[in-house]
């Protein structure tokens, strides 16, 4: 049944080391990636530009904006002296906050009355408007309490403590870096891509050339050539996920907080589905070109909707379930797990048993397709 | 001699389309057996399913012997099989190329070193033994094609337009590599469009509209009264200015049928009328110095004539 398997392992292994080019993108791009990924994209909002019209002369003005720079979310940029120039300076971009402080403010305060401040908010930003939102109220609140108490204090002379503090702890990735967050999801999304799209090509490119008719009338079954391709680049996928744990481990100093094994195993488990796609793509495709477009197809919601970049929590049914199908969400699943918050395979257990089953699923599936479309 | 390949109202159908239509024939073994036909004919067809590629739609055959329906893997290990288009991996060498296909047929040991190093001999192809096949030119690649489809000793080897794009020469030593190959008993299923090289066949086929409209050996299809009707015989006149002469002799009352061959005239004629009377047409229009002699039809003629006797009757069936 694999009669022709280690002949086509051979033949394959030398046509990839024929090809050197290939071999340093599938090398090169991963890493590109990475440090793209790694560094670039970071959803961490720090000092955020922003622009203040202060109308009001008083000192109460200046500590409520110390408030605002002690965040750390907000930098005061420029000052301005209009609202004109406030409302411009939002507009052109260049700051994302502006911050108006009416001429009454020291006064309101002082007099007990209630003193307003208007914070502007450019919202085309999303990630950036909700967390300067956050931000701010909780600065007005906490400004708001401590006058409370002090006032509080002063008639009923007791100590300056506020009733109740909220003490959260992160629990992993205490500096909520976005590197230890992103990293891990990104070698599940270099995986599929790499193996996907080269075992597609690689038989695809079989039969563009003609080869592959000619691989029918010998002796070779279509298991032994199925096994002989999916092999080859199955290792070339497990050399991947070493060089790129390794470059997570010591570039990006992410810890691996669980088992490096268990990682391995499931790495290869998921390859078998990564690979599995190919094989089902290059049964349906005639050329290179459609193949890479059939490969897009699995390729937008690996990278979309399953939790790498955006949280699944938040997005519409449809598409959380559209993502729900894809084996990169669960793989996502699983890496981080393991190594953010050293999970263990019975933790992990739903995500592993629907990966099993999705690969044999695909598995079977692609290699009945296979044998028939060559049969 | 035994029969090597025996076809039984194969048929093929792509859906509406009937690709290969009743085809029935038998192959001896160690002949050369010549399969014409033009494009879209059906022929590639007829070998696909002849070498277990594609599963026929009606009727049956053996090749070597084995049923193509269930004895494909037998079938597999007794054939070659050399594609319309160049299909081995360019990015491998020759070598590499040969060492694959041996290794794929299961060939092992010192029977692999025996086998690999005979075809490189029967080719000639160790000079370019470290060569990309991408970098042979055309005639090279189909000796390495061959070599290749006859790695693991088969009985039987079908070539589908072997010699479509090289160059003559490469053309006429491929063929003499196929005689040699013949007279060591191996059976060759060989299409062509090249009537030269249908005339070197012990046996010709010619398919067209997916219907076999003859088969057998050229000089006796020659002889076929459908070719040469009573009352008629060949002639080849040679001439300057052949196409004017043509169009002259076509118009002419006791020409039935007229054809340019090489540099020459063919045409079927009345026996009753003289030789002369070409001479006189051609003079008429101011053509002098034609040479008229009597002629056999050769295989174009044959096929041509057939081809439109054949496409009448589909007519006068409608």
């Amino acid at each position: 049944m694999f009669k022709g398997f280690t002949s086509i392992f051979y033949k394959e292994v030398i046509q990839i080391s024929r090809d050197p080019l290939t071999l340093a993108l599938m090398m090169l791009v991963p890493m590109i990636q990475l440090m793209v990924f790694g560094y670039a994209i970071n959803t961490d909002v720090r000092n955020i530009k922003t622009a203040v019209y202060n109308l009001d002369p008083g000192p109460q003005s200046r500590e409520l904006l110390q408030a605002f720079e002690n965040t750390d979310y907000f930098k005061i940029f420029r000052y301005v002296e209009s609202d004109d120039e406030l409302n411009s300076s939002i507009i052109t971009g260049r700051v994302k906050i502006g911050i108006k402080i009416p001429p009454d403010y020291s006064d309101r305060l002082l007099t007990n009355r209630q003193a307003t401040v208007l914070v502007l908010i450019d919202g085309s930003d999303s990630s950036i408007a909700t967390q300067s939102l956050q931000v701010a109220s909780q600065v007005g609140l906490t400004e708001s309490l401590a006058r409370l108490s002090t006032q509080l204090q002063s008639s009923l002379s007791r100590t300056s403590q506020l009733p109740i503090e909220v003490r959260p702890k992160m629990l992993f990735n205490p500096d909520s870096r976005s590197a230890n967050f992103m990293v891990p999801g990104l070698i599940a999304i270099i995986l599929q891509i790499i193996t996907t799209l080269l075992t597609a090509f690689s038989i695809v490119r079989e039969r563009e050339q003609g080869t592959l008719e000619q691989l029918l009338v010998t002796p070779v079954r279509p298991f032994g050539l199925m096994l002989g391709k999916l092999v080859p680049y199955g290792l070339i996928g497990i050399v991947e996920t070493f060089t790129v744990l390794t470059v997570m481990r010591l570039v990006f100093d992410v810890p691996i907080k669980g088992s490096l094994l268990l990682l391995l195993g499931l790495s290869i488990l998921f390859l078998f589905t990564a690979l599995a796609i190919g094989l089902l793509i290059s049964t349906k495709a005639q050329s290179q070109m459609q193949a890479l477009q059939l490969a897009w197809l699995i390729m937008l919601p690996s990278v979309l909707l399953s939790g790498f970049m955006f949280p699944r929590e938040s997005m519409p049914a449809i598409m959380r379930f559209i993502g729900y199908l894809v084996p990169a969400t669960h793989f996502m699943e699983i890496i981080r797990g393991i190594v953010l918050r050293g999970a263990t395979l019975v933790d992990l257990l739903p995500e592993v048993l629907t990966l099993i089953f999705m690969g044999i699923v695909l598995l079977v599936l692609s290699a009945f397709r296979f044998r028939k479309k060559l049969a | 001699m035994t029969t090597a390949i025996e076809i039984t109202g194969l048929t093929k159908k792509f859906g509406d389309v009937t690709a290969v239509d009743g085809v029935s024939l038998s192959v001896q073994n160690g002949e050369i057996f010549g399969f014409l036909g033009p494009n879209g004919s059906g022929k590639s067809t007829l070998i696909r399913m002849l070498c277990g590629l594609i599963v026929p739609t009606a009727g049956s055959a053996h090749v070597a012997g084995y049923d193509i329906l269930n004895e494909t893997d037998d079938i597999r290990q007794t054939i070659g099989y050399m594609s319309q288009q160049f299909s081995l991996y360019e990015d491998l060498t020759v070598w590499e190329n040969v060492n694959f296909y041996a290794h794929v047929y299961g060939l092992k040991g010192e029977n692999l070193k025996r086998r690999r190093n005979d075809v490189i001999d029967l080719t000639h192809i160790g000079p370019f033994r470290d060569r990309r096949a991408s970098a042979l030119s055309g005639g090279w690649k189909q000796r390495l094609a061959l070599s290749c489809a006859l790695v693991h000793e088969p009985k039987i080897i079908f070539l589908d337009e072997p010699t479509a794009g090289i160059d003559p020469v490469a053309r006429r030593e491929l063929w003499d590599l196929f005689f040699q190959l013949s007279g060591l008993g191996i059976t060759l299923f060989v299409t062509t469009h090249y009537m030269d090289e249908a005339e070197r066949c012990s046996r010709v086929g010619y398919i067209f509209n997916s219907k076999l409209i003859t088969f057998g050996e050229p000089d006796d299809l020659k002889k076929l009264p459908d070719v040469t009707p009573a009352g008629a015989r060949w002639v080849e006149v040679t001439c300057p200015n052949t196409t004017v002469a043509l169009g002259a002799l076509k118009r002419a009352t006791y020409v039935r049928d007229a054809t340019i061959f090489g540099q020459s005239i063919h045409l079927l004629m009345d026996s009753s009328d003289r030789l002369d009377r070409i001479t006189e047409t051609l003079e008429q229009i101011g053509i002098r110095g034609a040479e008229v002699t009597a002629a056999r039809p050769s295989l174009e003629d044959v096929f041509v004539t057939l081809t439109k006797r054949f496409a009448g009757n589909g007519n006068l069936a409608k």
